[in-house]
C-alpha cells in the first residue's frame, strides 16, 4: 500500500512540477467550450439544449490531451523498466498512475464543469447530475486511457493514434453521463444512468489495469 | 491448433483446402443470389426493397464474427505465442472492416426507403459504427511500430479490449427500444422470419462465411510467401 501511495505521490509531484498539465487541460476545456457559442450562436435557448453534451464532449477531449504522457516520460528515460522490476505488481502501478492522472485532469475537469455549464445556460436541475456523472465518469476515462497509452507506447505518431483508439471506447461514458443530466432536467430519475456509470467504473478498476499492464510488459520486454 | 503452428505444414494444408473453399464460395454465393433475387418472395410491407436484407444481414453477421476471429486469434497469439495466430488476426482485420463497411452502407441504403432516412443515431447503428472504428484503430496500431512484433502484441491487447463492444451490438436492440428491428433469427422460441426468406438468408450467410475463409487463407498464404521471399533475398 505504501509503495502504491508513493507511486501516486511521485506522479503527482512530477505532474505538478513539470509544467502544470492540469492547468493546460483546464485551459483547453475552457477554450473548447467557448468555441461552441461562437460556432452555433449565442442564443440561450439553443445553448441550454446542448449544454450538457458540450461540457461532456469537451471534457472527453480534454482528458485525452494529457493521456499520452501517462507512461511516455517513464518509457523514454527508462524508469518504466525499473518500475516493472518493483515488487509492486504492474497492475497496481497502472492503477496508481491512472489515479494520479485522474487527480490532475479528471478532478479539475469535474470541478470546472459546473462553471462552464453556467456559461452555457444549463438548466438548473442538471447541475448535481452533471457533477455526479463527471465524478463517476472521469475516472473511467483515465482507466480506459491507460490502456490506450500503454498500447501505443513507442508507436509512431502515438498521440494521434491514441485518440483514434480511445475515443470509441469513451462513447458509453459519454452516453450515460449526458443521459443522467438530461433525465434529471426532464424530470425522470437519473439513477439508472448513474448506476450504469458506477457499474462501468467498478468493471474498469480491476480490468483496465490488467490490459494496460499486459501492454506495458510487451513494451519493456 | 498446434499442428498448424508450423508454417510449412500450414502452406501444404491450405493449398489443398483453398480450391475447395473458393469453389464452394462461388457456388453458394451464385445460388444465394438467385434465391435472394428471384425465388424469395417480396415482403408484404417492404416490397422488393427487402432484398437488401440478403446482403445486409450476412454482412452484419460477418462484421461481428470476424471480430471474434481477430480476438480469439489475438488471445491465442498472446497466450501461446502461436506464430500463425498473429498473422491470422492481422489479415482478418481488414476483411472485417470491409464487411462492417458493407453492413453500414447497405443498411443506409435500406434505411432510406424504409425509415425515410439514411442514418439515425440508434444504439445498434452507433455500436456497429464503433466496431468499424475499432477495426480501423487496430489496423492503424499494428502498422504504427518500427518493430512489427511490438505492433502485433499491442494490437492483440487492443483487440481483446474491444471485445466489450460485441455484446453491446448484439443486445443493443433488446436493451434500448430503437428504430432498428429486434433480433428475428437467433432468438429463443425460434426465428420470427418467414421460412421462404430464412432459407436464402442462410445460404447467403454460409456463402459469406466461406468467402471470408477463402480470402483469409489467400491473405495468410501471401503474407507467409512474402516473408519467405524477403528471407531468401536477405540470404542471397
Amino acid at each position: 500500500m505504501t509503495a502504491f501511495l508513493l507511486l501516486v505521490r511521485r506522479d503527482l509531484r512530477l505532474a505538478l512540477r513539470q509544467g502544470g498539465d492540469a492547468a493546460i487541460v483546464i485551459a483547453f476545456f475552457f477554450l473548447a467550450v467557448i468555441l461552441f457559442p461562437l460556432g452555433v450562436g449565442p442564443e440561450p435557448e439553443i445553448l441550454t439544449h446542448i449544454a450538457a453534451g458540450i461540457v461532456w464532449v469537451t471534457a472527453l477531449l480534454a482528458a485525452l490531451l494529457s493521456l499520452e504522457r501517462l507512461f511516455l516520460a517513464d518509457y523514454d528515460d527508462g524508469s518504466l523498466e525499473v518500475l516493472a522490476l518493483m515488487p509492486l505488481p504492474l497492475e497496481l502501478q497502472v492503477l496508481a498512475k491512472a489515479l494520479a492522472h485522474w487527480l490532475t485532469t479528471g478532478l479539475p475537469l469535474t470541478v470546472m464543469a459546473p462553471l462552464l455549464a453556467l456559461l452555457l445556460h444549463l438548466d438548473r436541475a442538471g447541475y448535481p447530475m452533471l457533477v455526479a456523472g463527471m465524478a463517476l465518469g472521469t475516472p473511467i476515462l483515465s482507466l480506459i486511457g491507460a490502456i490506450g497509452a500503454a498500447v501505443t507506447l513507442g508507436a509512431r505518431r502515438g498521440g494521434v493514434l491514441l485518440s483514434l483508439l480511445v475515443l470509441p471506447l469513451y462513447i458509453p461514458v459519454l452516453i450515460f453521463g449526458v443521459g443522467a443530466v438530461e433525465a434529471q432536467i426532464i424530470g425522470v430519475s437519473a439513477r439508472p444512468h448513474l448506476l450504469l456509470l458506477l457499474a462501468l467504473l467498478l468493471a474498469a478498476i480491476p480490468l483496465a489495469p490488467v490490459a494496460a499492464a499486459a501492454a506495458l510488459r510487451q513494451a519493456v520486454e | 491448433m498446434f499442428r498448424m503452428a508450423n508454417p510449412a505444414r500450414f502452406m501444404r494444408v491450405s493449398a489443398a483446402v483453398l480450391p475447395w473453399c473458393a469453389g464452394a464460395t462461388a457456388l453458394l454465393l451464385a445460388g444465394a443470389l438467385i434465391l435472394a433475387l428471384f425465388v424469395a418472395p417480396p415482403d408484404y410491407q417492404q416490397g422488393e426493397a427487402v432484398r437488401i436484407m440478403y446482403v445486409h444481414v450476412p454482412a452484419a453477421y460477418m462484421a461481428s464474427l470476424v471480430y471474434v476471429v481477430v480476438a480469439v486469434a489475438s488471445a491465442v497469439a498472446l497466450i501461446w505465442r502461436h506464430p500463425l495466430a498473429d498473422i491470422a488476426a492481422q489479415e482478418a482485420a481488414p476483411l472485417g472492416a470491409g464487411f462492417t463497411l458493407i453492413c453500414l452502407v447497405s443498411g443506409s441504403l435500406w434505411g432510406e426507403p424504409m425509415w425515410g432516412t439514411w442514418w439515425v443515431w440508434d444504439a445498434r447503428l452507433t455500436s456497429v459504427l464503433v466496431l468499424f472504428f475499432l477495426y480501423l484503430g487496430y489496423i492503424a496500431l499494428i502498422h504504427a511500430f518500427d518493430d512489427p512484433t511490438r505492433g502485433a502484441k499491442a494490437g492483440a491487447v487492443l483487440a481483446l479490449v474491444g471485445v466489450v463492444n460485441l455484446p453491446i451490438i448484439k443486445f443493443s436492440v433488446d436493451w434500448w427500444s430503437t428504430l432498428h428491428q429486434p433480433e428475428s433469427i437467433f432468438r429463443l422460441g425460434g426465428p420470427t422470419i418467414a421460412t421462404s426468406m430464412l432459407w436464402p438468408l442462410g445460404v447467403m450467410a454460409l456463402g459469406f462465411t466461406l468467402f471470408f475463409v477463402t480470402l483469409l487463407l489467400v491473405r495468410m498464404r501471401s503474407r507467409l510467401l512474402a516473408a519467405k521471399i524477403r528471407a531468401l533475398r536477405l540470404a542471397a
